[in-house]
Parts: C-alpha cells; structure tokens; sequence
C-alpha cells in the first residue's frame, strides 16, 4: 500500500446533479486506496460546457476556479474522464498565452486523475473485492480513452470482480453521439450514433453496461430505456465499490 | 462546386433517412479502419514515423516561400513551367488558358480535390471544352452529376445497383441485355468506355499528392493507373497542386508515402505511385511534350502562422473521414463542399468562410478517434474548438445556445447559488421522477427527450449529502483545510 | 504580357502573404544557405527495419512474398537464358498469344529471344492494341514488394500501362530494400540534375485495381490486370575451400 495521500474529489456537475451514488462509491474506493478524501465545496463545473461552446471567457473564469479549490491535494480526482481530461490536458491549453495561469494549470494537471486510472495507475491497485455476477460490457468513454489512456484499468479491476463476466463489444472504442451540447444541438446524428451503440451493447448478449462517464451513461442508459432494452447502465465505480443495491441509471425506486 | 454547408442539417437529416446511403455507409465504417489496423500492426515503426511526418511537414511549411522558389527552380529546371494562382479564378484561368493553347478539346482528368475545390470542370464545360473524369468513382458520380462523398472514394456513397442504373443510361451504345450485376462488369466496361477517352485527350489534368522541392516532381499516387495514363498520352501535362503540398526532398516524400496508403486504405503501398518531372525528355518515345504546374493558394497562406496553421499538413489520406462516428452516420454529402469529416470541418471554413460553413465544426463529439489516427498527427478537435470561438466572438453561434452556456457558467461561478439551485432542481426532478425512474418527455430538453429518456436524478446532490454526512455547516472558501 | 504580369504578381502576393503568415521577410541568406545544404544531403529519415535489416537472400525471399501478396506472379529463374522460355510458358498459360511488344533496352535486348523464335517481338512504345508489354525495371523494392521503373529512351512508361498483362524482367541484384535505395540508383545515374532526371519513375505494386465500388477489389481497372515478375536468380556459386572437408563452411547466399 503507497503513502497515505489526501485527494481532492472532482465531484462533476452530473454526478452531483444526477447520481451521488457514484460520489460515494468513488470516496470507498479513495479511501479503501489508502487516501484521505474531501469534496471542496466551491467546485460547481470542470468548465467544459462553456469551453466545448467556444466560450473560452468563461471557461477561463471557472477554470481559476477549479485551479484555487484544488490547491494543496496530493491529488485531483474525478469519476470522468472527461472532466479529468478538461483540467489535465485543456487547462493548461486554454491559459497558453497567460504564463502564471498556464504554469499553476500545468501544476494542478500533474495531480489530476480519472478515478480508475488512478485507483490502478497510481495507488497500484491490481484487483478488488467485490462480487456482482453479471454479463457485462465496457463503453469506452472517448475523452478517457483517447486523452487518458482509460483503457486497461477498468477491465483489470473488473476481473477480479467476482462472478462478473465481460463481454466486449467490437465498437467499445466508438463514440455514443453524447457529445456534451452535440446531443441537443444535432439530435438526429446523436440518435443515430446512439442508436446503433444501443444495437451494439443488445447483441453483446451482456445484462449490464458500464462506462467511466456518467455523461455517455445517461445517452445510452436514455435510449436502452427508449427502445425497451432491458439491460441496466451504472458507472463502473459503483460496480467496484460493490454499491450495486440503488437502482440502475433510469430504473424506478430510491 | 458551390457550397451547401449552410444546409448541414438538412443535409445530414436526408443522408440518415437514405437506406441505400446507410447501407453503402455501413460497408466502409468496419471496412477501412479494419484494414488501417492491420497495416499499421505489420510495421513496428508507424508511431514513430508518424512523428517523423509531423516533423518534416512543420519544417516544410516553416521554409514554405523557400521551398516554393526551389520547387519552382527545380520545375523550369527540368523543362516544365509555374503558374501561381491566388484564388480559384486565376487557377482556372490559368488551366484554360494552357488547354486553348494547346488547342484542346478534350481533357483526361485524374483525381483532383484541387479541381473540384476550384470548380475546373463547369469553367472547361462552358468554355466548350471536355473534361473526362478517369478515376472510376469520379467517372461515376460526373455521369450522375453529383459531387464527390469521400476525397479518396468518391462514389463510397453508392450501392452496385446504382452504378448499373447509372451505367445503362449513359452508355446507351451498349447492349441492353448486358448483365452488370458485378462490380467486375461495371469495372470492365468503365475501362472499355474510357480507354479510348485518354487516347483522345489533348491535355491530361492530375493533381498532386507531394510537390519535391529538391527535383521540381510532382508525386501521385493512385491504384487504377489513370493518373498515369491521363499524363503520358495526351501532348500537355497539367499539375494543379495546393502550396501546402510541397516536401523538401524525396527522402521526405518516401516517410509520407509509408503513412500514406497505411492510412488511406490499409494497403501497404499503393498500386502505383508516380514520380513525374518536367517533359519528356530528348530521346523519349512517350511522354508529354508541356509540363504545367499550377500552384493554388486559395486561402492556405492565411492559414499560416495561426490557429490552423497545422491543417496545412493534411496529406488528404481520409483516415479521419474513416473513422468518424459523424461522418459515417450522414456520409459525405452532408458536409456540402469538396472536403467532408473532420479534416473538412476544419478546412472548409478556412476556404469558404464561417457564415457559410459554421455547422461543420459544430457537428462532432470531441470523441478524438480523427487526430488519433491522423498520421500528421493534426489537432483536429482543437481546430473545431477554435472555429466555435471565433462563432462565439462574432456572435454567430445561435443565441439560444450562448445564452444557455453563459447562465450556466454564471451559475457556475457562484457556488452557494448554484449549490442551492442544483439541490432545488434534484430534488424536484427526483421527486418526480424517482417512481419512474425516468422521464418520457422534459419541456425545456425536447431534443433530448424526443428520442430517449432522461434518467431522473436520484434526488438530493452529492454535494448536500456529503455536507449532511459530514454533520458540518459548509464553509465556502477552502484554503487547503478540511470541508 | 499582360498575362505574365499578372502571373508574377501572384507569385509576389503568395510570397509576400507567407512570409507575413510565418511572421518574418526572406528568409536571411544563412538560413536559405542551411536549407539549401538540406536539400544537398538529402538526408534519410527513419527506414523501417523490415527489409532493412535483412541480408540478401532474405531480402528477395521478401521482395517474392510482398508482390505475390498483391496479386502480382512471380517465376522464378536461374539465368538471363532461361527468360524467353518462361515468357512464352506463362503466355500459353494465360491462353494470351505469343505477341508482346518490349522496351528497346540494351539489357533486355541481350537475352537470347531467337530460342523463341514463334514469340512475336516488336521494340518501342505501346499502343491501343498491344495486349502483352515486357520491360526492365531499375530496382525490385522488398520492402513492399514494389517495382521502380525509370522512362527513358529505352524504356517508354506507356509499356508500363496500356497492356493489359506487363512482365518486368528483374536481376536478383537489383533487390533493394527500401525506396530511398532505388531512388539512390537514380540520382547515381542523373547526377540530381532535374534536367537529366527520367521524365517518369513509376513505383509499381501489383497489377491495377480499384474498390471504388462497394470496397470490392477488382483487378484491371485502367493499368495493367495482369503483372508478371521473372526474377533471374542465379544459384549461389559454391564458396571458396567447399568440398574440403572444412565441415564449417556454409554456402554463401
């Protein structure tokens, strides 16, 4: 076990809004790493929305946020790869031309992580103790993936699942149309790509889809409901942190 | 060709309600990147010549005047001419010009995105002369008057049944009863019908896929061989190339090559590439006897320097386009000028303009698979970014987007309003919703709710639970103490 | 005139709108001299190690396999006397008639087609009707299985395309491993002078083709459906001191 550590949850607007279960799972999983957690409460948004819409003011101003919250962690941690990504690899980007933002963004990018990637690429994690015995498939969220590396990480963790058996998808790599504002700015492309995900994940033959990003969770949870598919979506940390009693993404109940 | 990328969504909504559309889509979006997979997993070297193609592009248009004067030397040199256009009309002036002096009436074209960027064609047409297309996939789509869906496969959006129809009516010399079920009888009767095409042409028209400074070479690569023969038989050789083209030596030209068909089409080497200099030379018992390069800016020196500088790398291998969810849902069409995916949504707006092309940055996830496999390794979702600040600058981004992304960023920077407004709306969405499990339908989400459902949130917000878990009064300012 | 004068000012303007994009005037004369200089050297960049790192035998095992792999055929022989014979086999096989029309090259000319007297022989350039082209080739890259071919007087490119069946004739010494080294072969021959450069150098891999409908690859589309490699191999000469009981030595590739 490394050095107790004392991280920063990056809580992520969706998450607060929609799904404190993940929250939750995420400080078990912290803290059964060793780490000590807190939740700075000045966080609202990593800034991405404002940033994905050309509003890079204001992007900026939320950035300077996060970049102060943040000060002083051993350790930024978000269940998303997407938000990750925002402060690890865009932060530094959006204050290029200002150089004393740009080197405390670079500063706060070397202690920023996705919670799995850092539960196994960090902490060395290498399995858990958990039991779920479902067929289950991996949606590969695209900003973990490609700007993180979110790969390995999540499946290694999930072997050691007990009874869990992953099936994986050809198009796991393959975008869900979610997109942040794309999804409502060009809703026939999203349902389509979102469409053809939720055909992908049906002839998986899995009862379970999990992801990194509650956004693309909500996109797909959304249209497995719409088409009558009775396959559950939930974060894959709830998996992990064996908090599988509260309802799936969409399904009835507290 | 004039653009229609204004009409994006229309556009995009008639390419995903046309099954036979859907149905070829389907065919290439496994297809080439299973096939760029299996090239690049042959050569252990790919990652690092990728970076090397980076590099040597960088250089090049660092030196770009440079190396445009040594290109042009090295041409003239060898027996050829330059002619430098501005824009799309002194381009096609300039190829006009070369066909009436070279009395032709014909003229053999290879695949050119340049041609169809300047609208070569139509210019020829009303100045009463022919351009054949020979690339099988341009041939195709000029018979049914339509512009290219894909800037290495042009006719990737049609099905064989299509290509028959096409067939039948155009070559009407023909017999009725001939069966043309195969792509290998629509193949064969387009090389019997265009054969003769070439021998007649007076002017063979190619583009360029590398400029060689040191030699004064253009470079094409292609897997028919019409390129090659729309420049040996006809007396005049015309090669319109965008600046950006130009590489320092052969060398250089050769690790572009090895990233080239990889990318493109998961081949190993294309069928043929060809390097051609300059005229025939004293002796030679083919070859052409003029040698023509026209150089097209258009646009691309004012890419230069700034935020898209790096697009000016683009080989036009179409990895992006191959691998785009967006693209691959709405084919090529949708995008409404020459250039389509994501190396269009960049590149279109630089050539024609923001009002006109707007939608094209708009349209994409971020999802990253294009700069992933670019093998220039161009920022492309970066450049998209940059195109929506410019829109959000000049107020060209519709206002009911701004509006929402500016409240929400307001409220992002007060986090005791917003916290007391999160936890308000969950627990009303989750009141409501929490039997359920989700909504059918949200008044102010329509685009969300029209086509899926809405989780409902489980209630109250992490944030609210957490503080209660805690048992302490919130403070709002945290100095690197505990919360 | 007037049309120069236009045409110059274009190149002024595009020179000037680079040079204020990149953010400076000319480039000063040092730095066009260092540029200059990397041009002259023309410097390799990385060359992957497929066919780079193998020695000789291994390379032609390679060139064989990467052409086979794109549809082109590939006979193998053991001498220059060998090649009308297997020209007219692989004819009669292909049910095509005994006719091809052949780059007037010097080499090519030295192969003794008299032992063939019913091959039908025509020497130059190609035209409409000719169904069969044989020409030489200037290097046989392994690295993909791909042919460099050079126009010339001897060796008109339209050969290279208007058959529908070309057979390139190759010496196993002329296998190189990767382009750069057949592009050296050329620049050996024309001193890098863009004058006396080949107005063509074709790099050939496999017969045409195209997927230009439904992805579906048909050979033939405007070039040659049919590419025919006869590769002179000689046999390896026995090595100095074999048969002398020197039970160490290995025959020399």
């Amino acid at each position: 076990m490394p050095e107790p550590a004392r991280v920063g949850l990056l809580i992520t607007c969706l998450v607060d809004l929609f799904r404190p279960n993940i929250g939750f799972a995420a400080v078990a999983l912290l803290e059964r790493a060793g780490c000590t957690v807190e939740v700075p409460r000045s966080q609202t948004c990593c800034g991405q929305p404002a940033y994905n819409s050309g509003d890079s003011a204001d992007a900026k101003a939320i950035a300077r946020q996060v970049i102060t919250a943040f000060a002083g962690y051993d350790y930024v941690v978000a269940p998303s790869g997407s938000c990750a990504g925002m402060v690890k690899v865009h932060y530094p980007e959006l204050f290029a031309d200002e150089p004393a933002m740009r080197a405390r963004a670079e500063e706060l990018a070397t202690r920023t992580h996705e919670l799995v990637s850092f539960l196994v690429d960090v902490r060395g994690m290498r399995e858990i103790t958990a039991r779920w015995p479902k067929r289950v498939t991996y949606q590969d969220a695209c900003s973990g993936l490609r700007e993180l590396g979110v790969k390995p990480q999540p499946r290694l963790l999930l072997a050691s699942v007990a009874g869990l058996r992953l099936v994986e998808m050809p198009g796991a790599e393959v975008c869900c149309g979610f997109g942040g504002t794309f999804c409502v700015k060009y809703p026939e492309i999203s349902d389509k790509m979102v469409g053809d995900k939720a055909a992908e994940i049906a002839a998986s033959g899995a009862e379970a889809v999990l992801a990194g990003d509650l956004g693309c969770l909500l996109n797909i949870a959304g249209k497995l409901l719409r088409l009558g598919i009775r396959i559950e979506a939930r974060h894959v940390a709830e998996v992990l942190a064996g908090m599988t009693d509260a309802p799936a993404l969409g399904a009835p109940g507290r | 060709m004039q653009p229609t990328s204004h009409a994006f969504r229309e556009n995009a909504r008639a390419g995903l309600a046309d099954p036979v559309l859907q149905r070829a889509l389907g065919l290439a979006r496994t297809g080439f990147p299973a096939r760029r997979l299996q090239a690049i997993g042959r050569l252990p070297e790919f990652e690092a010549l990728r970076e090397e193609g980076r590099r040597i592009k960088d250089e090049t248009l660092a030196a770009l005047d440079f190396y445009l004067q040594r290109y042009e030397q090295s041409v003239v040199a060898a027996g050829g001419r330059v002619h430098w256009a501005r824009d799309a009309a002194e381009a096609r002036d300039r190829v006009l010009e070369i066909c009436r002096a070279a009395g032709a009436r014909v003229v053999a074209k290879g695949k050119s995105m340049v041609a169809e960027e300047i609208a070569l064609n139509d210019h020829l047409e009303q100045h009463g002369i022919t351009p054949i297309e020979t690339d099988l996939g341009e041939y195709i789509i000029q018979l049914r008057h339509e512009p290219p869906s894909h800037i290495i496969a042009p006719a990737i959006h049609l099905m064989k049944e299509q290509v028959a129809e096409t067939f039948r009516a155009a070559h009407a010399a023909l017999d009725p009863a001939r069966p043309l079920a195969e792509p290998r009888q629509l193949c064969e009767e387009a090389r019997t019908v265009l054969r003769p095409r070439f021998l007649a042409a007076e002017v063979g028209i190619t583009g360029a896929n590398f400029l060689v400074a040191e030699t004064g070479s253009s470079i094409i690569v292609t897997n028919e061989g019409n390129g090659d023969l729309s420049q040996i038989l006809p007396r005049v050789h015309i090669v319109l190339a965008g600046i950006e083209k130009i590489v320092p030596t052969f060398e250089d030209a050769a690790t572009l090559l090895r990233l080239l068909a990889r990318s493109a089409t998961g081949q190993e080497f294309s069928t043929y590439t060809t390097v051609s200099t300059g005229p025939r030379r004293v002796g030679d018992l083919d070859g052409p006897d003029e040698y023509h390069v026209v150089l097209l800016d258009n646009g691309r020196s004012a890419m230069l320097g700034g935020e898209f500088h790096a697009m000016l790398r683009c080989l036009r291998c179409a990895a992006c386009l191959n691998h785009c969810p967006v693209y691959a849902a709405v084919g090529g069409h949708a995008y409404g000028w020459v250039y389509p995916g994501p190396m269009g949504a960049v590149l279109t707006p630089a050539l024609v303009g923001l009002r006109e092309a707007g939608h094209l940055p708009n349209a994409s996830t971020f999802c990253g698979r294009c700069e992933s496999v670019c093998p220039v390794k161009i920022p492309l979702p970066n450049m998209m970014r940059h195109w929506r600040e410019r829109e959000f600058a000049d107020g060209l981004s519709r206002r009911a987007y701004r509006s929402g992304v500016r409240i929400w960023a307001w409220l992002a920077q007060r986090p005791r309003l917003y916290h007391a407004l999160a936890e308000a709306a969950g627990r009303l969405a989750g009141w409501f919703g929490r039997p359920r499990g989700r909504f059918r339908s949200l008044p102010f989400a329509s685009g969300w709710t029209l086509v899926r459902d809405m989780p409902a949130p489980q209630g109250s917000t992490f944030q609210s639970l957490w503080s209660r878990r805690r048992g302490e009064r919130q403070t709002w300012w945290r100095k690197g103490s505990s919360s | 005139m007037a049309q120069r004068v236009v045409e110059l000012s274009a190149r002024d303007d595009i020179l000037a709108a680079i040079r204020r994009g990149l953010g400076r005037g000319a480039l000063p004369a040092d730095r066009a001299a260092a540029l200059d200089a990397r041009l002259a050297a023309h410097k390799r960049n990385l060359v992957p190690a497929r066919a780079a790192a193998l020695d000789r035998r291994g390379r032609i095992d390679l060139f064989v396999a990467m052409a086979e792999e794109v549809q082109a055929t590939v006979a193998r022989v053991t001498a220059a006397a060998d090649v009308p014979g297997e020209v007219a086999r692989y004819l009669a096989a292909e049910n095509l008639p005994a006719e091809l029309v052949m780059a007037p090259d010097p080499a090519i000319d030295a192969i003794p087609w008299h032992e063939r007297p019913l091959l039908q022989i025509r020497r130059g350039k190609a035209d409409v009707a000719d169904a069969v082209s044989l020409t030489p080739c200037v290097a046989a890259i392994a690295e993909t299985g791909t042919l460099m071919l050079a126009s010339s007087a001897a060796a008109p490119t339209s050969l290279n395309f208007l058959p529908d069946t070309h057979i390139v004739v190759v010496r196993a010494g002329q296998v190189v491993a990767g382009y750069e080294d057949g592009w050296d072969l050329v620049r050996d021959q024309t001193g890098e002078k863009p004058a006396a450069m080949p107005r063509t150098v074709n790099f050939i891999t496999g017969p045409s083709r195209t997927g230009d409908i439904e992805q579906r690859i048909e050979l033939g589309a405007h070039g040659p459906r049919r590419l025919h490699i006869v590769l002179i191999d000689p046999p390896p000469l026995p090595p100095v001191g074999a048969g002398q009981g020197d039970g160490d030595a290995a025959p020399v590739a």
